[in-house]
């Protein structure tokens, strides 16, 4: 038991935290806290980052196999919390200033981040389950966390209702799983489906598990909840959702689909191609017509992770290390463009109106220059480290003979660069200039500059990413 | 006599979902939710798992469906409009179903477990314990993790619900237990010396 336990400390002592830190706001100050409390909780998040980062190698199981500590669950829990903490962080003058900053929200986030650590390093159905359901409860509630607008609400019932929906697909495909193999050990299951081919009806399982996980990191067609909840979300709710939960979704599909399946790979390989192609074309095209910004980084990430599906596709080691090295640059990427759209204000009011940055470069050409980085490696243009996360999945299905998705990918990002070439087009030679404010806090400021600095700085050296990328999939994929 | 019986729970079971989800009157929805459990409980039983059919029984009978017979009643819900709404997507919906339908006719009808089935599926009930002793072994040892991590999901649903709702209003009275036990005669009353054939 205290083997099993020292396997997940990191998720015990997060637990425990939160649970010390509701208790003491509570029969304390309460909201007065909260600021406090977000930069211990964001100061926690990246020691345990640090400290699972650094702990040894190898594959640990502990609880009969239900939870696995491997390279690949390593690297995707140092992803999550550096995230979650960078975005927390990032939205607490934010909050704030708007009096949305409850001495919940760093909890729940924290308690989110358990549920995420829980699911990429699941070794087992029911475990990947509660994982899954502890991160996603979270997220609606913080979704309607601005309880008094309507746009808020309705983006957090939204999300409850599918995201209800789609955990029903999830558990309906586990049963059939279940039923196949008698077990819902991901070692059981594929140790049984070994012998003999893949029958029928744990095809369907595959398909229903895959239609439930490809809600959560909002793959065409079961994107329809993004764009609201990304709108109606505040905004650093919504910079939560683009980053945290899809590298977690992204590491509990991979873990999933080579654990369990592992055997079965061109039969879920179709379905996640397809996936993927859906999502980079709706993306790509869908965004053209939005005026919002946050709209757009909804369009823009299920675009993203049709990329990243892309790596997943392929079904080899390479494939999985490039998912990983994708997501990682997507997260640097969308936190930085996050911390640019936090500081567009007029009057104190928020501003995410895309006609707003009309000659933005005129007033302030280092941030307008940041932002043209980051939008150049949203789109993937060459210099930028967007493009080389492109180029490892496009690689990866090149050499998995998938060369007809690396096609569709280029012809996508292409399609793609459009919109995002859009916003750099309004802020240097837009019509008439804009009276919208830039926010001088210095927090925003030195996200937004470390973000855009990465995808420079990241061509030249990857802070051994890569190598972390390509251990933790070997240890993925057999 | 056990298959009579299964029978009895697997049709009331379907009749009263089927119920649910098409009565015109709400309350009468919740009534048939209720049959569907009560069903699901004898098939539980039939199973030889008592413990479960109980708490179904208590749990979701006795809490979950009067609680959404409570939340029917009182919400002013146009039960009527929202009808009208889905029965416009109703021939879309039905051809759904209906191809669901016959692709979960191909699944199960060449329905196959793999060979070694039998021996991963562990006994659910030692036969020497009984039913709630047997689960209280399981879930407190083999599913320790998931049974703590339940606990966390419950907890969140808890903040959720608070953060969500609760409100400080200003221009509510509350009761202050302060104030009530630091009262005693010479702040509360106050005695006045009326002289005959005079008011106050």
């Amino acid at each position: 038991m205290q083997a099993d336990l020292s396997v997940i400390l990191p998720e015990i002592i997060l637990a425990v935290f939160a649970m010390a830190a509701l208790l003491g706001a509570v029969y304390t100050v309460k909201d007065k806290l909260a600021p406090m409390l977000v930069w211990v909780t964001a100061a926690l998040m990246v020691v345990l980052g640090i400290w699972i980062g650094t702990s040894g190698s190898g594959s640990t199981e502990a609880f009969g196999g239900m939870i696995v500590n491997d390279a690949f669950a390593r690297f995707a829990k140092v992803a999550i919390l550096f995230s979650a903490a960078a975005v927390m962080v990032m939205g607490q003058d934010y909050m704030s200033k708007r009096g949305m900053l409850r001495f919940e929200y760093p909890i729940l986030i924290a308690l989110s981040a358990i549920g995420m650590m829980v699911m990429v390093s699941a070794g087992d159905l029911m475990a990947l389950y509660m994982g899954l359901e502890l991160q996603s409860l979270a997220l609606y509630v913080v979704a309607a966390l601005r309880r008094d607008s309507v746009k808020s609400t309705e983006a957090g019932l939204k999300y409850f209702v599918l995201g209800a929906l789609s955990s029903g697909l999830l558990l309906y495909g586990a049963s059939l799983v279940y039923g196949f193999a008698g077990t819902t050990k991901f070692a059981g299951i594929i140790e049984v489906a070994q012998h003999g081919e893949v029958s029928i009806g744990l095809l369907f399982g595959i398909v229903f598990l895959i239609s439930g996980m490809a809600f959560k990191v909002s793959a065409v067609p079961f994107h329809m909840w993004t764009p609201d909840v990304y709108e109606g979300a505040p905004t650093p709710v919504t910079a939560f959702f683009a980053s945290a939960p899809k590298v977690a979704a992204m590491g509990l599909f991979a873990r999933v689909l080579h654990d369990a399946f592992g055997y079965a790979i061109e039969d879920w390989s179709q379905v996640i191609a397809l996936l993927s192609v859906l999502s980079m074309f709706l993306g790509a095209v869908a965004a053209i017509g939005q005026t919002d910004l946050k709209r757009l980084m909804a369009y823009s990430s299920i675009a993203h992770m049709g990329y990243a599906l892309i790596g997943l596709a392929a079904g080899t080691a390479l494939g999985v290390q490039a998912l990983l090295i994708y997501m990682s640059i997507y997260v640097a990427m969308n936190i930085g463009t996050f911390a640019f759209i936090m500081m567009l204000h007029r009057d104190g009011k928020p501003v995410t109106d895309i006609a707003a940055l009309n000659q933005y470069a005129k007033r302030e050409p280092g941030r307008a220059l940041g932002m043209l980085v980051l939008l150049f490696s949203l789109a993937g243009v060459p210099p930028m480290l967007g493009f080389f996360g492109k180029f490892f999945v496009l690689r990866a299905a090149v050499e998995a003979d998938m060369a007809w998705l690396a096609i569709a990918g280029v012809i996508a990002s292409v399609i793609g660069a459009y919109y995002y070439l859009r916003i750099v087009f309004f802020m240097y030679f837009g019509s008439e200039g804009d009276d919208v404010e830039t926010s001088r806090s210095p927090v925003l400021l030195a996200f937004f500059t470390v973000g855009a600095g990465l995808m420079l700085v990241g061509v030249v050296t990857t802070f051994g990413v890569e190598g972390a990328a390509a251990s933790a999939a070997a240890m993925l994929v057999n | 006599m056990s298959v009579f019986a299964f029978y009895l729970f697997a049709i009331s079971a379907i009749t009263g979902g089927l119920f649910t989800v098409i009565s015109r009157q709400p309350v009468h929805s919740v009534l048939w939710l209720i049959l569907a459990f009560i069903s699901s409980a004898g098939l539980f039983v039939l199973l030889g798992a008592e413990f479960v059919a109980m708490l179904l029984v208590i749990v979701y009978v006795g809490a979950v469906a009067v609680l959404f017979l409570f939340v029917v009643m009182m919400l002013d819900v146009d039960f009527a409009e929202l009808k009208a709404e889905m029965a416009r997507y109703m021939p879309l919906a039905l051809l759904i179903g209906l191809v669901i339908l016959m692709q979960f006719v191909i699944a199960y009808g060449s329905w196959e477990s793999a060979h070694d089935v039998a021996q991963n599926l562990s006994q659910p009930i030692p036969i020497d314990r009984h039913n709630t002793e047997a689960l209280g072994l399981i879930i407190y040892d083999q599913y320790f993790l998931l049974f703590q991590l339940a606990g966390l999901i419950l907890l969140v649903a808890m903040i959720g619900a608070i953060v969500l709702t609760l409100r400080h209003r200003q221009d509510v009275k509350r009761q202050d237990v302060l104030a009530q036990m630091y009262r005693d005669p010479a702040k509360a009353m106050e005695l006045k010396d009326i002289k005959p054939g005079q008011g106050l």
